[in-house]
């Protein structure tokens, strides 16, 4: 990672910026251009799927046609033209993965060398930072690794493709059960689309022994990617889960229209990070990935606890609002966030806090960084229903703006239904502190690396929240971000 | 856009009726206001709309009301149920009309005139409706297009004997009936002036009033405007004011919330000259059924200027309040210094409150804060207070007293303030809580 540091403000940073921009040479098979009930059943029939998943999917794609394009989620501070459902490839996978590798020895050496050069290693012998891999390129998860480790453990961890074939009962129990699939426009076309994704399950009682991590990759041109995330922690039990993502640089726009669903039972925790880093696009606004993401959690079980920590850096457009169901008596939700907006990016990100359950407690720092003629909006919403007694909220959301040309938006929504309740809000909003930054550099740091540092610190509380190797890459991903901004 | 409802056809018949009362120069704008709410009607449809997230304004929208006439009524009878000083300027209007009677216009400097009045100079005319933007909001074009009393205050440059102008709005709740005030406050350089909206009344019917003041600060110049709504919880309450401030004038706002089934009160203050400044602070206290909407805009679009926006609210019974706050501050609002604050006391497990106190920024180099508090009494508080011999209930009145007394101390007019801490805090719960 180190030869970032050397990417200086010179040498025009547009294009070299985005490492991660190169297109990966793998053959793949895609499905036509567009949507109908044809294209569900044939992602259902690649997938083998059994008849109730493709029944789920169809009531999705029915119900998605009757609400029509005009259903799409307006409210949202952010402006794009209207998306063509009609085309986007709602399938494409690289073509080695029809015969499934049975191990890592089968998979493509091309595809292990493609994520290699993404700092993604999929060979376990490499050890290098014991994360349990799914890797995900395109609509297809590739190869997971440590597979014998967490067999061991008990812990389920493997396509959700796979899980439908494998463990369907599980699957169908929790699928939808936190994100129907009537949920909202885009979680409703991803139920009927999706492709695949990571399915988790840590047995009661088990500490998931390393940490589990899915990597996605949009690599085919043209193509939406909908993947489908599920974890469930049992009783008990612990895990702590990470996702990244990248996307090759395109003039084009590129949907990413998620669904995670997370369900923690009695005593369970799950810890879940996301260092989202899709194309943000060029710095005339051009091409870039929209990210419209589901995320929720339940916090079911009496003392669980769901933990969203998320560096977001990517994305031309992010929508996306992990939140969290508290419905277990004194279940713990938790989100950390850091959303860097440069250029022409927009994001309107947040959470949600839905307090169900007694004694339940919610917790809400987010830190937002524009710059650029970038627009950042923190949208949030705590909810405490008339059963939650004595539920705690505390929300800090500050912002922080590097030029004259950018927005930094806070927009909380705070329902209270109980006397007993306590809750607080508290925003700032500044520009990075002129005395900060005259003290650095009179101490011989140059303004780029003062403006940096002081950055930095403003979100070190959300990066300590991050696994190590994660924290450190979220902080050169910042340095990344920034380049540019100052001077 | 908005579903509508359909506009009933009285309300068409009524408005060629009142055209032939009111003068000329009202008779274009009017026409204009009836096409545009015939054509937006009112915002009952709450999907996808964050103006009236938390309110219905079905109920308010679909009864059929007939225009409000006058019935006989003793100024003793308005003065009982109103802050009232003689001497002040007191102006009262029933049933939304006003009533030369009752009223008293003798400052030297400052004019007070009937919007219907014939002989109002031109300048004046103009600045009717000139801050009001009905093209998205059916109240204020409603409003608009029925406008015939209300009052024009105009204060001439450099009056600064800070004169106290109090307007009563007095409802005498004739069943399904509807009255539409209208305020214009316009003030001169160096000025210093005091308002008081004061809407009051109801009976045991529905009614609905339906105001729209407009206030330009002028340079250098001080409005103290006081809105106080007390009315009975069969009355319905849709307020609109807007505010105009130029370079160095101040406008402070105190709202008080006291009574109505459904109150909406949608203020939107632009601070339009350098060095200008606002304080908008509110006290509302929901009991019952009630339920109460404070809007409430901020919009800056000069540098160097500050504003304060503080509101607390008290909530009883099955009641509901919403907060909806927003600040913006525009690309050339530099140096802005802008605070922002929604403070709850619940006191009722069936009480909701909803808050949204939004933040738009698009300029860097300013400071901008909010913050939103919602909860009980304070255990450790009252706790405190007894251990030193305090009983509980006392405690818990002391704690709501202290609670809206910070906002009710800030009146400057001694005499409203007296009122203001007899009505607020005389109907304070007095029941026991919990701990």
């Amino acid at each position: 990672m180190a030869d970032q540091k050397v990417i200086s403000r010179q040498t025009g940073v547009e294009d070299s910026q985005y490492k991660w921009g190169f297109e990966l040479d793998i053959e793949s098979e895609v499905a036509p251009k567009g949507l109908n009930e044809d294209i569900v059943r044939f992602i259902s029939a690649k997938k083998k799927e059994p008849e109730w998943l493709l029944e789920w999917r169809l009531k999705a794609f029915q119900h998605w046609t009757s609400q029509g394009d005009e259903a799409a989620p307006k409210w949202a501070q952010v402006n794009f033209d209207e998306i063509d459902f009609q085309d986007i490839i709602y399938y494409a996978a690289p073509k080695s993965s029809d015969d499934a590798p049975k191990s890592l020895d089968e998979v493509d050496p091309e595809l292990i060398e493609a994520f290699d050069k993404l700092g993604i290693p999929l060979e376990e012998q490499k050890k290098l930072s014991g994360v349990a891999v799914d890797a995900v390129l395109d609509s297809v998860s590739v190869a997971t690794t440590y597979q014998d480790m967490l067999k061991e453990a008990g812990v389920i961890f493997c396509p959700i493709s796979e899980a439908v074939q494998k463990y369907p009962d599980l699957v169908q129990k929790y699928l939808g059960s936190v994100v129907p699939y009537s949920d909202n426009f885009y979680a409703t076309l991803n139920s009927a689309v999706f492709s695949d994704g990571s399915f988790c399950y840590v047995p009661p009682g088990v500490r998931c022994p390393i940490e589990l991590m899915t990597y996605f990759r949009i690599n085919e041109a043209d193509s939406g990617q909908f993947e489908r995330t599920l974890i469930v922690a049992d009783e008990g039990s612990y895990v702590s889960y990470l996702e990244g993502c990248t996307a090759p640089m395109r003039k084009s726009h590129q949907l990413h229209a998620a669904v995670v669903e997370l369900v923690a039972l009695k005593d369970a925790e799950i810890k879940y990070s996301t260092l989202q880093n899709w194309y943000p696009g060029d710095k005339n606004g051009e091409g870039g990935v929209f990210n419209f993401v589901t995320k929720r959690g339940a916090a079911r079980g009496e003392n669980s606890k769901i933990s969203w920590t998320q560096v977001e850096t990517g994305s031309a457009i992010t929508w996306k609002y992990p939140s969290v169901i508290l419905q277990g008596d004194n279940s713990v939700g938790e989100f950390y966030s850091v959303a860097l907006v440069n250029n022409y990016q927009q994001a309107d990100t947040g959470t949600k806090m839905i307090h169900v359950g007694k004694n339940t407690k919610s917790t809400i720092i987010a830190k937002g960084i524009s710059a650029g003629k970038a627009e950042n909006t923190y949208r949030g919403q705590v909810s405490i229903l008339p059963g939650a007694d004595n539920a705690r909220n505390f929300t800090q959301c500050d912002s922080l703006l590097i030029g004259d040309e950018c927005g930094a938006h806070t927009v909380p929504y705070i329902e209270v239904r109980n006397p007993t309740a306590q809750m607080g809000h508290e925003a700032t909003t500044s520009k990075v502190n002129d005395d900060q930054l005259f003290y650095l550099q009179q101490r011989g740091i140059d303004l780029e690396e003062s403006n940096y540092m002081i950055i930095n610190g403003f979100c070190r509380g959300i990066f300590k929240e991050l696994p190590f190797e994660f924290a450190m890459e979220a902080s050169q991903l910042l340095r990344v971000s920034l380049e540019g901004t100052v001077g | 856009m908005q579903d509508t409802i359909t506009i009933a056809d009285q309300y068409e018949e009524d408005f060629q009726n009142l055209g032939s009362t009111l003068p000329e120069w009202s008779s274009e704008f009017r026409k204009e206001a009836m096409l545009a709410f015939k054509q937006i009607g009112l915002p009952v449809h709450r999907k996808g709309n964050e103006k009236w997230k938390y309110t219905s304004a079905r109920p308010i929208a679909e009864p059929q009301y007939s225009l409000a006439k006058f019935e006989e009524i003793d100024l003793d009878t308005i003065k009982r149920t109103s802050p009232w000083h003689d001497s002040w300027l007191n102006v009262v209007f029933v049933n939304g009309q006003y009533q030369g009677t009752f009223s008293e216009n003798n400052s030297p400097t400052i004019q007070v005139s009937n919007i219907a009045a014939n002989d109002l100079a031109r300048d004046v005319v103009d600045s009717v409706g000139g801050i009001v933007d009905y093209s998205d909001d059916g109240f204020a074009a409603w409003n608009s297009a029925f406008m015939s009393d209300g009052s024009i205050i105009t204060v001439p440059d450099g009056d600064n004997s800070g004169t106290v102008i109090n307007l009563i709005f007095f409802n005498q709740g004739v069943p399904e009936t509807v009255n539409h005030p209208r305020v214009l406050v316009k003030t001169g350089r160096n000025s210093n002036v005091s308002v008081i909206e004061n809407y009051v009344g109801g009976g045991e019917h529905r009614t609905l009033t339906n105001s729209v003041s407009e206030i330009y600060v002028g340079e250098s110049s001080t409005v103290n405007h006081y809105r106080l709504m007390s009315e009975t919880d069969h009355t319905y309450d849709v307020g609109y004011g807007r505010v105009k401030i130029a370079t160095d004038g101040r406008f402070n706002s105190r709202a008080f919330f006291r009574g109505c089934g459904i109150g909406r009160y949608d203020l939107n203050v632009l601070v339009d000259g350098e060095n200008a400044s606002c304080d908008l602070q509110g006290l509302y206290f929901t009991s019952g059924n009630q339920h109460m909407d404070n809007f409430i805009n901020i919009d800056h679009s000069r540098p160097h200027c500050q504003s304060n926006l503080f509101y607390k609210g008290i909530l009883d019974g099955n009641s509901r309040a919403v907060f909806g706050g927003t600040v913006l501050v525009r690309k050339e609002a530099q140096k802005t210094d802008s605070i922002q604050s929604d403070k709850n006391l619940i006191l009722s497990p069936n009480a909701e409150v909803d808050s949204k106190p939004a933040l738009f920024i698009y300029a860097d180099d300013v400071k901008c804060a909010h913050g939103a508090t919602a909860g009980n009494i304070d255990a450790d508080t009252v706790f405190y207070m007894r251990s030193r011999g305090v009983d509980l209930e006392a405690a818990s009145r002391l704690i709501i007293y202290g609670f809206a007394g910070e906002v009710i101390d800030k009146v400057e007019i001694e005499e409203l303030r007296s009122y203001l801490e007899e009505a607020f805090l005389t109907s304070l719960p007095s029941h026991r809580f919990e701990f």
